[in-house]
């Protein structure tokens, strides 16, 4: 039977470089930091949604795990965006102004928003103190919540590099997706599945919808290409299969502790490699010049 | 206000709120009259205190620079192809050949050597500006692009923006790094380094309309010399950056100096970009909440 999808080959392409050194710089953008941060990030957001639905509807343990689990992540992000910079000790000029046209300044005022509002009610979670201004702090991250799985893939789309820029119709959803996957698989996790029903139906509906997204990069042809070989593309496999077991394994199993314990974990695990995946399939993008002229080339060609 | 992400813009500066500005200034490359002497390089590390490039031998004809970058804010690049030869251009020098460009100086091997100084292009839509989250990046009263290093926290992300691959992080230093157009030099009244140390005058600095027709002019003469493979590049406000305030002649399409062919300013598509998250946003919010009110306890 002849397969699809996978063993498409995009044919060879002729183009002329200088020497096939890359026309863009690649990003200097370390790893695993800003890979790690959209992990993080988007969990935070999703627990934070998460949580305050859950403290609403009754779902005391779903709620405190969610509560957590944004307040931390979002910490974590943030010493990890810090980490990536070359003047950590600058990071405060992130605040200097506002500017719509970065969405990495945009994306530092949600984090200093976001994490501030998680931390507060993380804090009030744990230690009980002041549940009055907690439940506005608790309210805030989860109306920003979602704003924090998705604004990441505006930050690598708004770029030169031809594999993200060209997905960034697609790039948002599979962000969206990856993190209510994971979100979800929190919750899967912390809570008893008794509590777990709405976690659950978050890890199905995001892998889907990651899945999708991803399934949806094949319309680019030859830019896509760097999301299916090399290093990325084992990233890609990688968390595509952990989150689609993740997926089914929770229609199965996830009512039960320990399938609901080991669906949590592989779609926490596939939601992670799909950010490395996109991350590193920039990279190749950004390296082989073929990424860059070819499609342009094509561009101007399609113009006269 | 209304600043435009794209197309062309009449006043660059102005657009950028300075008011009684002097006329935006760039640089016209004329590589069909490079010689290859690097002193452009040289003038440029000079005057701006750019560390120097390891000695390296790269094995790229006379290129041992590489690419432009945090260090490089000048690179000449060397090409050599087998192609039809243009014939030569009369510069007007003394040699030992005959004068005025006679055929004894074409080569027998149909060998083609091509050089070309490349820089920073001041792109009236620079994407390194547009996506540069501490505002270490701005618009001089010359149209040009600049780095203040005294704010850049070495955030990156100018980096991958940039479509010509020009802005970098300095590895040992941690901010990002480009060429000036000697901001210092202009607003002192001299002419920036590079240009000035050109020797045959394929650096070209001014106002930049008037290097535009004077670009359009020698374009003209060349093809009017047999020279038809001779274009410019960059000097079209309705390309995808609007035009660079740095352009150039060339000899041969733009990928084989290792220039993207058709770049264009990725913050074009950002109100797309924005509606795409929101978009998604909002179908994470969806999903979340009717997780919750499908499930019963």
């Amino acid at each position: 039977m002849k397969r699809r999808g996978e063993e498409r080959m995009v044919p060879r392409v002729e183009f002329r470089s200088y020497y096939g050194q890359p026309v863009i710089k690649p990003p200097a953008w370390k790893s695993p930091d800003v890979p790690a941060y959209f992990f993080l990030g988007g969990l935070a957001g999703a627990s934070a949604t998460m949580a305050a639905l859950a403290e609403l509807t009754g779902r005391p343990r779903l709620a405190f795990a969610g509560y957590l689990t944004a307040g931390a992540g979002a910490a974590a992000g943030t010493g990890a965006l810090i980490h990536d910079l070359g003047r950590p000790a600058r990071f405060l000029n992130m605040l200097r102004m506002i500017k719509l046209t970065s969405p990495l300044s945009v994306g530092s005022w949600l984090l200093a928003g976001f994490s501030t509002l998680a931390g507060a009610a993380a804090a009030s979670t744990v230690t009980g103190l002041l549940p009055g201004p907690a439940k506005a702090a608790k309210a805030g991250a989860a109306v920003l919540g979602p704003a924090m799985m998705t604004y990441p893939a505006v930050l690598v789309a708004d770029t030169a590099v031809p594999a993200w820029h060209e997905a960034h119709r697609e790039l948002p959803f599979v962000f969206a997706g990856a993190g209510l996957a994971s979100g979800g698989a929190l919750g899967m996790l912390a809570a008893p599945p008794v509590e777990a029903g709405p976690a659950r139906a978050m890890a199905v509906v995001g892998s889907a919808l990651e899945l999708a997204g991803e399934t949806a990069l094949r319309r680019h042809g030859l830019v896509a290409e760097p999301y299916h070989r090399g290093r990325a593309g084992r990233w890609f496999r990688a968390g595509r299969l952990l989150t689609a077991a993740g997926a089914v394994g929770t229609l199965l199993a996830g009512g039960h502790r320990r399938g609901a314990a080991a669906c949590g974990l592989a779609l926490l695990a596939g939601s992670l490699c799909t950010r490395f995946a996109v991350f590193e399939a920039g990279r190749t993008s950004a390296r082989d010049p073929k990424y860059t002229v070819v499609p342009q080339r094509e561009r101007l060609s399609g113009q006269s | 206000m209304g600043n435009q992400l794209s197309g062309p813009v009449a006043d660059v500066a102005g657009q950028s709120g300075y008011a009684g500005h002097p006329p935006r200034m760039g640089f016209f490359t004329d590589t069909s009259v490079c010689i290859g002497c690097k002193a452009c390089e040289v003038a440029c590390k000079e005057w701006n205190l750019v560390p120097a490039n390891e000695l390296e031998l790269r094995g790229t004809s006379y290129d041992n620079t590489g690419a432009l970058g945090a260090n490089a804010w000048r690179h000449v690049a060397f090409v050599e192809r087998e192609a039809p030869r243009p014939p030569p251009v009369d510069l007007g020098m003394p040699g030992s050949g005959p004068p005025g460009g006679q055929t004894a100086a074409v080569p027998e091997d149909g060998m083609q050597w091509l050089m070309m100084s490349d820089v920073c292009k001041h792109c009236t839509h620079a994407a390194c500006l547009d996506v540069c989250p501490t505002g270490s990046l701005f618009r001089t009263e010359f149209g040009t692009v600049v780095v203040q290093e005294d704010i850049c926290n070495g955030c990156g992300y100018c980096v991958p923006a940039c479509p010509y691959g020009v802005i970098e992080i300095r590895p040992d230093d941690g901010r990002a790094w480009k060429c000036t157009l000697c901001y210092d030099r202009l607003r002192g009244g001299q002419e920036p380094a590079c240009a000035k140390a050109c020797p045959t005058d394929s650096i070209q600095f001014g106002e930049w309309d008037e290097l535009r027709e004077r670009a359009a002019a020698r374009v003209d003469a060349l093809h009017a010399a047999g020279v038809s493979e001779a274009r410019l590049y960059g000097a079209d406000p309705n390309d995808g950056v609007g035009g660079d305030g740095a352009f150039f002649l060339l000899l041969a399409e733009p990928e084989v100096y290792g220039l993207p062919p058709d770049p264009v300013v990725t913050t074009r598509d950002l109100p797309s970009m924005w509606r795409r998250a929101g978009l998604a946003a909002l179908t994470a919010a969806a999903t979340i909440a009717a997780a919750f009110l499908g499930s019963r306890r």
